[in-house]
């Protein structure tokens, strides 16, 4: 048996939105080098909708993977439902990860967060 | 498939498996029966201690077969231990870069009331031994440092460690689990007073290995049973997989200068060829070192996923990245040797085998080389470090 599903590795090994976001309105980055995953995304909202989204991760098959999909799961979605993107949500659309795997995917519901965050936080300065 | 992996474990020769076969279908009688094909087994067992001692420098009446290296390991530091604690002895040297089978053994005897005194190592992992002369007290009673190490493959300076040893009267192990097989090992020349050594690590079998404890020194029991291995590991011997184990030592040390050198030049070809990669450094000594290893820390990218690549590349290896280990930090070994966290994630462990060739060394290197660049190419940390936002370490 293989460490991850075929799913997880799909997106570890082509990830989707991977990259930077030049004109992005939110920017989240979460972990930190000490552990070992590192993730930050790039969000493009217009009219309360997510248009863009972009990644970066340093860090493991399923902290990659989970970035990956995270963003596949947000791309073209309202604010609200990515606020209420949760790993388990990841977790479940990578058909699973290994248990001492999770933590790693928690990063890309952080990440989100912390980006739209940012955003809001972009949002109020400019009004 | 490239295997790269011969730290974590050998392929079995031929031979190794040519000679574990008739102790498994024909002479499958219990060493300690009485009737022939018992008694066929026990010779067996006893030549199999004669060819392992041979090869060690050892007698045959100073070894003593165990399930694999850790066993070994466990039952060294223990019987030292109870040595040491009879004489009123509670005072322990090790280093920091010790395999887990001895750190966690230590760890359980500090519980019991022994002081530990865990020796630095210097940046290319080498113990020094001015340092262990001075951290010798009238109350040590055991010195364990290992002979090579399994990540990073320094080789240690044993036979001065353990002439400082002998010089203080204190008891010398060493867990030479990578080195049996691969480099000369003398427990006569190099003052060795107890050595673990593991099969499965020369091209032998899995789950047997032996103990060398030196002519006076007692052992203690870890299993309690029967009266086998002069009652100081009981349970019925793995015939098959120690006279396996006997012919696989003598095959690589018979190989061995040969091997040797065939494999220095490959590792050295490697070490050449991936230090091209910027912001890389070679962890352990470059000339004080395994035949076949390679460990380097790439900045700005993890370990596990350089590994998930190399491996769709058809390439084994290994890294001491958190995410590898299960656990929240990476290696013990590349931290002690003073890399920090970031920089130990990004490590790689590429450990040959002696039937690498050099095209196999040209097609790591070129594989390797893809993959970090790949993985730099989204890693945060690798943008911010371009950027000049963080400094590089490496
Ligand atoms: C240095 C060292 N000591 C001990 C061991 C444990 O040996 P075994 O797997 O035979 O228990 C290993 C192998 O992983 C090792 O590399
Ligand atoms: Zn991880």
């Amino acid at each position: 048996m293989a460490l991850y599903s075929e799913k997880v590795m799909d997106h570890f090994r082509n990830p989707r939105n991977v990259g930077v976001l030049e004109d992005a309105n939110g920017i989240g980055t979460v972990g930190n080098a000490k552990c070992g995953d590192i993730m930050k995304i790039y969000l493009k909202i217009e009219d309360d909708i997510i248009v863009d989204v972009k990644f970066e991760t340093f860090g493991c098959g399923s902290a990659i993977a989970s970035s990956s999909m995270a963003t596949e799961l947000i791309k073209g979605k309202p604010v609200s439902d990515a606020l209420q993107l949760t790993n388990k949500a990841v977790t479940e659309a990578l058909d699973g990860l290994p248990a001492h795997k999770i933590h790693c995917s928690v990063l890309a519901e952080e990440a989100i967060r912390a980006a739209l965050e940012d955003y809001e936080k972009r949002k109020a300065a400019a009004q | 498939m490239i295997y790269a992996d011969n730290a974590a474990t050998t392929k079995m020769s031929k031979t190794a498996i040519a000679a574990m076969l008739p102790y498994l279908e024909d002479v499958y009688g219990n060493p300690s029966s009485l009737y022939v094909t018992g008694q066929k087994a026990k010779e067996a067992l006893e030549n199999a201690r004669v060819a392992v001692a041979r090869c060690i420098g050892a007698e045959p009446r100073e070894i003593l077969f165990t399930s694999g290296g850790s066993e070994a390991d466990n039952q060294a530091i223990r019987s030292a231990a109870a040595i040491g604690k009879k004489a009123g002895k509670t005072h322990i040297i090790s280093d920091a870069i010790e395999h887990h089978a001895v750190l966690h053994t230590l760890k359980k005897l500090e519980a019991e009331g022994f002081a530990v005194t865990y020796l630095p190592v210097q940046e290319n992992g080498i113990v020094d031994p001015a340092a262990l002369e001075e951290a010798i007290r009238p109350d040590t009673c055991l010195v364990t440092i290992m002979t090579a190490n399994n990540e990073i493959g320094t080789v240690q300076p044993v036979r001065t460690l353990g002439e400082i040893c002998r010089r203080h009267g204190v008891l010398f192990h060493t867990d030479a689990v990578q080195a049996v097989g691969h480099i000369p090992v003398n427990v006569k020349d190099d003052n060795i007073d107890l050595l673990s050594a593991s099969a499965h690590k020369f091209h032998g079998p899995k789950g047997v290995g032996f103990l060398y404890a030196k002519r006076g020194v007692r052992l203690e029991n870890l299993i309690e049973g029967g009266a086998q291995e002069r009652g100081l590991r009981a349970g019925t011997e793995n015939v098959a997989g120690i006279v396996s184990m006997a012919a696989a030592l003598e095959e690589a040390v018979g190989n061995m200068a040969q091997n040797s050198v065939r494999l220095t030049h490959l590792r050295d070809r490697l070490i050449a060829g991936l230090s091209d990669i910027p912001h890389s450094v070679l962890n352990g000594d470059a000339a004080q070192r395994l035949p076949g290893n390679v460990n380097f820390c790439f900045e700005g990218i993890e370990g596990e996923s350089l590994l998930l690549l190399l491996d769709d590349k058809g390439i084994c290896a290994s890294s001491g990245s958190a995410c590898t280990s299960g656990s929240l930090d990476p290696s013990h070994v590349l931290l002690a040797i003073g890399r920090v966290h970031d920089v130990a994630h990004g490590s790689l462990r590429l450990t040959l085998g002696e039937d690498a060739t050099e095209a196999d060394v040209d097609t790591i290197i070129e594989a390797v080389k893809a993959v970090v660049a790949h993985l730099r190419s989204f890693s945060p940390v690798w943008r911010d470090l371009c950027a000049g936002k963080t400094a590089f370490i490496l």
